[in-house]
């Protein structure tokens, strides 16, 4: 059969089960958006490229499946520079597919013209150039294996304007050939059976479990793992929802802004099971006093983070459903044998009074202002079942705080790279791959007005998922920075609570607009929202602009000097100075 | 050119890729972005349609040679890398050096080259052309005795090298030498 490249790249999209793509079209990728009107494959016509990128984040985060952006040449490909470069650090498998100027005009500074695979190189897991059609299907084909397999990654696909229109037979390759691509899958069994000693030896385990669970879709295992195991489980911000928060054994978020008994726990371990976490700063904080005591057993598909930052006395390199699932074998093997699991009371007896002595704590005056954490979990309270996604910055630490997830692919939002911008894009994404799901963007005044032209793009597409504007008037993780670590002098991080007014912003982009200016208003806001479910909704959450999150670890210092709540803080000057509104 | 003192050594690492746009910058940039000075870089085509060989010399320690490794195998690109230790390989490069050599020095400078077993292979009045190939010690040898009659100019092809031994780099055990010190917990290529 006879056909175009750019009918070829659409028929290979549907044979990849690609259901919607999000994207822009434009001049060099004009071809394209033709077969388009016949295919199968849904478009999601975005506002703004970066939407269309972190929306296909979101669409992946939200159902495991590789998210897809279109954009034309030029802008259209630089505009995608951010959501791949997210995309790249947290693992999320998406393919970008950008067009290109012709090949015979390719370096000569043509119209719209970006080397974007030069310019993309270092934040995709691979990408290509492809300048000839017959190549075009094996190279989405391979895009798409190498974006969802191993690690999984971002891979852009460019493809020049004149490509899009050759004609080629169609043909679809039986299997992809990538000679230097085979992701070490399978756990090494001897060293599963090294990593159960270490674990049975152990008087303090913790189950440091990252984001590559949920990649793996391995909570099930690791929830076997945990509880035939009893072993304690702290879950990162890449993982929450990993590991159901209500569950005995569950300590909460480690890291900077993670819980006492989860960063405290891990100080005193004598063992780190890390499963699929990379060991990141936010989660160490410095490096040389971090659970010194700990013996470390790293499982990770990618062999460059096994030692990359702290030594691993048994590293497995694998996919964590198949290394959890033997780890889990293997350890009831054993016990089975010993008569059950070691007698860790103490140490479980010590956890749980760090849980109850040091709990997530804030005070919500009646009379107001509403306090973030207040909005946060009167929202869970509401809607438990809701996907949450998040922006980058205190509402993001108060939300992966405050709400108790689950399970996995609950909870969404910009890690590795801290995308402000993220949430209302992402939860596009999310709620248009996940339509049977209420979805709930948890965003940052200041996040909210970088990408906020996607709530036109949820409403024409009838894409509906709730905003929640934790609206303190400021960028206020900055803003928290220069009250703690310079002197209270504030600069630039002040916004103003009603420019732009987020409730009118949103009625003007099709949506409804709520405002809770009381805590008395919280909960009636709150219940309007969740009643409407065919148009997208904002909440203008007024809150206190001086609220700071806690627990913190100020960056560079020891996780053992953990700032429990704003009295341990000596302030500089009389807080009344603080410029808020 | 020569390891030194500081804990660094210089490493060589020979690098299996696919003759494809654009794995130059890819290998490259990967250096570049994790900070590693490259020595010298060769590339060229092997004996397999489709494959280059590149032959990198880095001045690194121990770890973080180990996690550029790493991080060199996660390149799509990239089919095998082996470190290749000195003592276990053969090395050689070429250069061609411009040097001074008028009137009584003419002769001593064609002396050394007969003491090096080196060519010459372009004579002016006041200049020698000398192709040089040997190991890299030999080479910057050589060099240091020619400085003295005042180089005009250099080329430098920078290291290539084999293993000794009978087998090629894709018939070596799975392992790669400069990521394996841990134990059998790494298997495959590419992530």
């Amino acid at each position: 059969m006879k056909v175009t490249g750019a009918q070829a790249l659409f028929m290979a999209l549907e044979r990849e089960g690609v259901d919607v793509v999000f994207g822009i079209p434009g001049g060099a990728i004009l071809p394209a958006y033709d077969p388009l009107i016949d295919s199968k494959v849904r478009h999601v016509l975005c506002r703004h490229e970066q939407g269309a990128g972190h929306a296909a984040e979101g669409y992946a985060w939200a159902t495991g499946k590789v998210g897809v952006a279109m954009a034309t040449s030029g802008p259209g490909g630089c505009n995608l520079v951010t959501p791949l470069a997210d995309a790249k650090m947290d693992s999320v498998p998406i393919v970008a597919i950008t067009g290109q100027v012709p090949t015979p005009v390719v370096g000569n500074d043509a119209f719209q013209e970006a080397d974007i695979t030069g310019i993309t190189m270092p934040i995709t897991k691979h990408n290509f150039l492809v300048k000839d059609a017959n190549e075009l299907v094996e190279t989405i084909r391979a895009a798409f294996h190498i974006a969802r397999t191993g690690r999984p990654g971002p891979v852009l696909v460019d493809i020049p304007k004149d490509v899009q229109l050759q004609e080629i037979t169609w043909r679809w390759p039986e299997e992809v050939d990538l000679p230097g691509y085979k992701p070490t899958t399978k756990g090494n069994l001897k060293q599963v059976r090294e990593a159960v000693k270490l674990i049975l030896a152990s008087e303090r385990p913790v189950l440091y479990v990252g984001g590559g669970v949920i990649k793996a879709d391995a909570a099930k295992e690791l929830y076997r793992l945990a509880v035939d195991g009893r072993l304690p489980v702290v879950t990162t911000l890449m993982a929450r929802g990993a590991f159901p928060d209500d569950h005995e054994l569950a300590l909460g978020m480690p890291g900077m802004h993670g819980c006492y008994a989860a960063v405290t726990a891990m100080q005193k371990a004598d063992l780190l099971v890390a499963l699929g976490a990379r060991f990141d700063d936010r989660v160490t904080g410095q490096l040389a006093t971090f659970a010194p005591e700990a013996k470390v057993i790293h499982v990770d598909i990618d062999p460059a983070e096994i030692g990359k930052n702290r030594a691993a006395d048994v590293p497995i390199v694998g996919d964590a459903k198949d290394v959890i699932a033997k780890l889990h074998t293997e350890l009831k093997r054993r016990q089975e044998e010993l008569g059950g699991p070691p007698d860790r009371s103490a140490w479980l007896a010590t956890l749980e009074r760090w849980k109850r002595e040091h709990p997530l704590r804030y005070e919500q005056p009646a009379d107001g202002p509403i306090k973030p954490q207040f909005a946060i979990q009167r929202l869970y309270e509401h809607a438990k079942d809701a996907i949450v996604v998040s922006g980058v910055g205190q509402h993001q630490m108060w939300a992966s705080q405050f709400w108790r997830f689950s399970e996995p692919r609950t909870w969404i939002n910009s890690g590795g790279l801290g995308t402000k911008g993220f949430a209302v894009p992402a939860a596009l994404g999310a709620a248009a791959g996940r339509p049977d799901r209420r979805v709930i963007a948890i965003d940052g005044d200041g996040c909210f007005q970088m990408t906020a032209q996607e709530l036109a793009t949820s409403t024409t597409e009838k894409i509906p998922f709730i905003t929640a504007i934790i609206n303190n008037a400021h960028l206020g993780m900055v803003r928290q920075w220069q009250e703690l670590f310079y002197e209270e002098r504030y600069s630039q991080v002040y916004l103003s609570h009603e420019v732009p007014d987020y409730a009118k912003l949103a009625e003007a982009y099709g949506c409804v607009g709520l405002r809770a200016e009381h805590p008395e208003d919280v909960d009636a806001v709150i219940e309007k929202a969740l009643s409407i479910t065919d148009r997208s909704v904002v909440i203008d959450f007024r809150c206190d602009p001086r609220e700071m999150v806690f627990p913190m670890v100020p960056a560079g210092a020891s996780n053992d000097d953990i700032i429990l709540g704003p009295e341990q803080i000596k302030p500089t000057k009389d807080p009344s100075e603080a410029p808020v509104a | 050119m020569n390891g030194n003192g500081n804990g660094r050594r210089l490493h060589t690492i020979s690098v299996l890729v696919e003759d494809k746009p654009g794995v130059l910058t890819r290998v490259a940039g990967l250096f570049a972005a994790r900070g590693f000075n490259i020595d010298s870089l060769a590339v060229g085509p092997t004996a397999e349609p489709g494959l280059s060989r590149m032959t990198i010399v880095v001045q690194v320690d121990r770890k973080p040679l180990e996690q550029v490794v790493k991080q060199l195998n996660k390149l799509i690109n990239v089919i095998k890398i082996v470190e290749l230790e000195p003592g276990e390989a053969v090395e050689r490069e070429l250069m061609l050096v411009k040097v001074r050599a008028e009137g009584e020095t003419r002769a001593r400078v064609l002396e050394i080259c007969d003491v090096f077993r080196v060519r010459v292979l372009d004579v002016t009045h006041k200049t020698l052309t000398i192709e040089g190939t040997g190991t890299p010690e030999k080479l910057q040898a050589l060099l240091e005795l020619l400085r003295d009659f005042g180089i005009v100019e250099l080329a430098r092809t920078g290291r290539i090298a084999l293993a000794r031994g009978d087998v090629g780099i894709r018939d070596r055990g799975r392992r790669l030498k400069a990521v394996g010190e841990r134990g059998p917990e790494w298997t495959g290529g590419g992530v």
